[in-house]
């Protein structure tokens, strides 16, 4: 097992180094970055002089080092439009985001599960089957569509929550908090439940599929064969068994809630990393961009390594070796 | 008194069509202490008869009529409460499959304690006291290790052995056994019967033994009922029954069970059974498509197909440094020769390594040592892909499993067509076509089959477009890779039948791979024993039947089923050769 995770390790390395690669590309070729920082009136040996003095001369190799240690350091240079380290930009804008997307993720578990389980055990059941077809609602609608319906519903008609914003924050000096106060809860409700509703649908079908799937195996059926009670065989062996892809694909999905908050985070005015990245896409703030990008490929590596562990913690076949005999 | 019985039970499906009717009409007795066998083939109702006994038909099942009585008192309509509480305590179950049985997920102490303690309402300790005790009845060496572990860390055998102890945990009165050693090896097999028998005998349990195995009805049954159909056709005492038996079905059925003792020429033809009911038209090659083309270049005095020092390794984990690399020789040092027109078969138990070979000379797996060398030519040095499809022509498969070796969006037309077309055998669609129905034709299945799916044919028939595909290279050499076990034993003498006549016809060269001893007799000219990955001994196959050589073999042959005083004598059969 060390070995499999040092493995995984270094994969994840490779991985963001080739993100950091793509971003710093953009970083460095894609416009000019002096014409960027500087205005018209600038003369030529001025710009010369500019290119030297950042480094722009160097060979490409040393110029991808820096900026991969800059990187590392949490360096990104400074936002083209807000005049301020992309870094403190970015420490801002984060807590919104991370918020967001457990809270929805917790949300779509808590209710995804269950409803997952409930659809399997009664798949003929009336209720079951509405839960299917709503939940064929939640995989088809876009995600835009879902937010802008629940503005018009519970903030434009209703008028019962706000519709933009994060409401009151707490600082906590090391982050921001919209949990504890009344205003940024019930800002809250909103978009995590529209970031949410696809989520809770994937995975109620999820489970629901896995889960019928274990109930046809042969333990299954050993298991009702000695006599257990349904709870047992259902909660204790069916469950269990089902969870060890669930756990694959929430994950996964964990990381593009974070990465894909960004259409959620615009309807709603969500003061997020999204928001933040489409604002800096439509004035091309590359270092905002390009430290956005190997931020999202940061997180997408280390949600998979815990899943990867998630895996030894579940499934035995991978904990323990095969001793025949 | 009797302690379970079964009487005029009927079982029916409702399905869009009308009613399935599963199980008819059925009565059977069990009393303490006494294996009743439950035999017939697949389809024939005998494990819905055991579902129903425990209470656990599939849904939409039911009970139509009849009734189940335990000790007297009925409980086939009881509530699923009641029944439950029957289940475990005083009915256990065993399954076919010890490898799917037992969660994976959970240790065997978890899996067992919490039956036990379900039922007989001990403590946490005293249940894992028991749990310990129990592994240790059922001959589960070192119990207090193994008992913390998981299903995966036990070998099919053992985990029989766990599941065993699993069903045995609250001392039920009946236990049913539906195909307790069918996915098991012939040794492992035998280790199973006997604690089984044991434990009826030392518990007075009553067990059902639900299987189509012959074999396994003669080595432990008391009395037995074959089941056609869904109707128990004949029942009575299993040496009666074997020995003498009065239906047609039931003589058929030992009829077509191949005999381990004298090689026949053919098997005594079941016609009783579903199937072909006229035996396929004898091809004339001098006239035929098959015949055509059949000379392969010119022959070489040596065997056709000759393989030395065969091996291929498998990484077991991936190790940067070379030492630290750990390699399984899935097949090591393996030489044989066959001769034209000869059948070889290859035996062993699971993991020998026998259908690796059959991989490695169709070129399916590139061996890591040795050469196979087809007519002269040494296969393992041609390197270009397309250099090897006219051997690719001549040397053909036929696989286990005949549900998933077909593509199920094809019709048959096109399965068997795809090879010719390959390898640009006919000219034309029609010809092509008309090619194909011949062959569905001379297989058994009637040219009509072309237009078909695969679906819509049941294992027997599908085994037979397999061959009919494996045919239609004109092929000179036909590696049959047990193409019979996943089939019923009357299907099993239909196709071997088949594949008799036709390596008559044609005079194919073959090499015949089994796990099955009695089948190889019947098949094959020389014989090659295997075991982990090596080859212990070659002889002919009346040698290696009469005098084997290694102790490995002859103690396969002591496991082999024997069924003396299984009746042969009333069935019309010539034996060929000088023994028996």
């Amino acid at each position: 097992m060390p070995t499999f995770i040092l493995k995984r390790l270094l994969q994840s390395v490779l991985v963001i180094l080739t993100v950091a690669l793509i971003a710093f590309s953009l970083f460095r070729y894609v416009g000019d970055p002096i014409n960027a920082m500087v205005g018209q009136d600038t003369t030529l040996a001025q710009r010369e002089e500019l290119k030297e003095r950042l480094g722009l001369n160097d060979p490409f190799i040393v110029q991808y080092a820096r900026f991969v240690v800059n990187a590392a350091q949490g360096e990104f240079g400074m936002s083209y439009r807000h005049r301020r380290p992309v870094s403190e930009l970015l420490a801002e804008r984060l807590p919104a985001t991370l918020e967001l997307s457990i809270v929805s993720m917790v949300l779509a578990l808590a209710l995804g599960v269950p409803m997952g389980v409930y659809t399997a055990l009664k798949r003929n059941g009336v209720l079951a089957k509405t839960f299917m077809t709503v939940s064929l609602v939640g995989v088809s609608l876009p995600t835009f569509l879902i937010g802008i319906l629940l503005i018009l519903v519970f903030g434009v008609w209703l008028r019962w929550l706000p519709t933009f914003g994060r409401g009151a924050v707490v600082d906590l000096g090391w982050w921001t908090t919209g949990l504890l106060t009344k205003s940024g809860l019930q800002a809250l409700i909103l978009p995590a439940i529209t970031l949410a509703l696809f989520q809770m649908t994937l995975i109620m079908r999820l489970v629901r599929s896995e889960m019928l799937e274990v109930l046809r195996t042969d333990f299954i059926k050993f298991a009702r064969a000695r006599g257990l009670p349904d709870r047992l065989v259902n909660f204790r062996h069916a469950l269990k068994n089902t969870l060890v892809p669930v756990i694959t694909i929430t994950g996964l999905q964990l990381g593009s809630i974070i990465a894909f908050a960004i259409i959620t985070e615009s309807v709603f005015q969500w003061p997020g990393m999204g928001l933040l990245f489409i604002q800096a896409i439509s004035t091309v703030d590359i270092p905002v961009m390009a430290a956005y990008l190997c931020l999202i490929a940061f997180f997408f590596v280390i949600i998979n390594l815990v899943v990867d562990l998630l895996y030894f913690a579940v499934d035995p076949r991978l904990r323990v070796g095969r001793a025949l005999g | 008194m009797s302690l379970l019985d079964v009487k005029d039970l009927r079982v029916e499906f409702p399905a869009r069509r009308g009613l399935f009717v599963a199980v008819d009409g059925v009565t059977l007795t069990v009393r303490p202490g006494e294996i009743l066998g439950v035999v017939g083939e697949s389809g024939a109702g005998k494990s819905t008869i055991g579902n129903a006994v425990i209470g656990l038909l599939e849904p939409p099942g039911r009970i139509g009529a009849g009734e189940i009585r335990l000790e007297g008192r009925r409980i086939d309509d009881l509530d699923e409460a009641a029944k439950r509480r029957i289940r475990g305590r005083r009915i256990g179950m065993i399954f076919q499959d010890p490898l799917t049985s037992l969660d994976p997920l959970q240790t065997i102490e978890s899996q067992l304690v919490e039956t036990i303690r379900l039922h007989l309402g001990l403590d946490g300790a005293a249940a894992r006291a028991r749990a310990v005790d129990l592994l240790r009845q059922v001959g589960i060496p070192d119990p207090e290790l193994r008992v913390k572990q998981y299903p995966h860390q036990f070998s099919g055998g053992m985990r029989q052995r766990v599941v065993i102890a699993l069903a045995l945990c609250a001392e039920p009165e009946v236990v049913v056994a539906d195909e307790p050693t069918t996915a098991l090896d012939v040794s492992i097999q035998a280790q199973i019967l006997d604690l089984l028998k044991a434990l009826c005998r030392d518990r007075k349990v009553g067990m059902i033994v639900i299987t189509h195995d012959m074999g396994v009805i003669a080595e432990i049954t008391d009395r037995v009922a074959v089941m056609y159909r869904g109707r128990v056709v004949e029942e009575g005492p299993t040496a009666k029954i074997l020995g003498d038996p009065d239906h047609a079905y039931t003589r058929a059925l030992i009829g077509a069970v191949p005999r381990p003792d004298v090689r026949l020429h053919r098997f005594p033809y079941v016609d009783y059974i579903e199937g072909i009911a006229t035996k396929p038209p004898a091809i004339d090659l001098r006239g035929h498509w098959l015949g055509k083309a059949r000379d392969f270049g010119a022959k070489t005095d040596g065997p056709l197909l000759a393989v030395e020092g065969l091996g291929i390794r498998f990484p077991m984990n991936n190790a940067w440094l070379e030492r630290n690399r750990r390699y399984l020789d899935a097949v090591k040092d393996v030489s044989f020769a066959i001769a034209e027109g000869e059948t070889f078969g290859l035996v062993g138990e699971s993991g020998s390594g026998k259908s690796t070979v059959a991989r490695l000379i169709t070129g399916l797996y590139r061996p890591t040592a040795g050469r196979v060398s087809f007519n002269g030519t040494d296969l393992t040095a041609i390197t270009r892909d397309r250099d090897l499809n006219p051997f690719r022509r001549q040397i053909q498969m036929i696989f286990q499993d005949p549900f998933s070796s077909l593509n199920p969006r094809m019709r048959v037309l096109d399965i068997v067509a795809e090879p010719i077309r390959f390898h640009r055998l006919a000219s034309g669609r029609d010809e092509v076509e008309r090619i194909v129905r011949d062959l569905l034709d001379h297989v058994g299945l009637g040219a009509k089959a072309a237009e078909k799916f695969p679906h819509e044919f049941s294992g027997g028939q599908r085994q037979r477009i397999c061959i009919a595909r494996a045919l239609a290279t004109r092929p000179r050499f036909l590696v049959c890779d047990e193409p019979t076990s996943a089939l019923d034993v009357s299907i099993q003498a239909q196709i071997l039948n088949l594949l008799k006549d036709l390596q008559e016809e044609l005079r194919l060269t073959m090499l015949f791979i089994s796990h099955d001893l009695p089948v190889i007799r019947q098949m094959c000219d020389r014989v090659g024993v295997m075991r982990h990955g090596r080859l212990l001994e070659v002889a002919a196959t009346e040698d290696l039947f009469e005098r084997p050589q290694h102790p490995y073999t002859q103690e396969l042959l002591r496991l082999m089923p024997h069924f003396e005083g299984l009746s042969h004598d009333n069935l019309d059969v010539e034996a060929v050769g000088g023994a028996g």
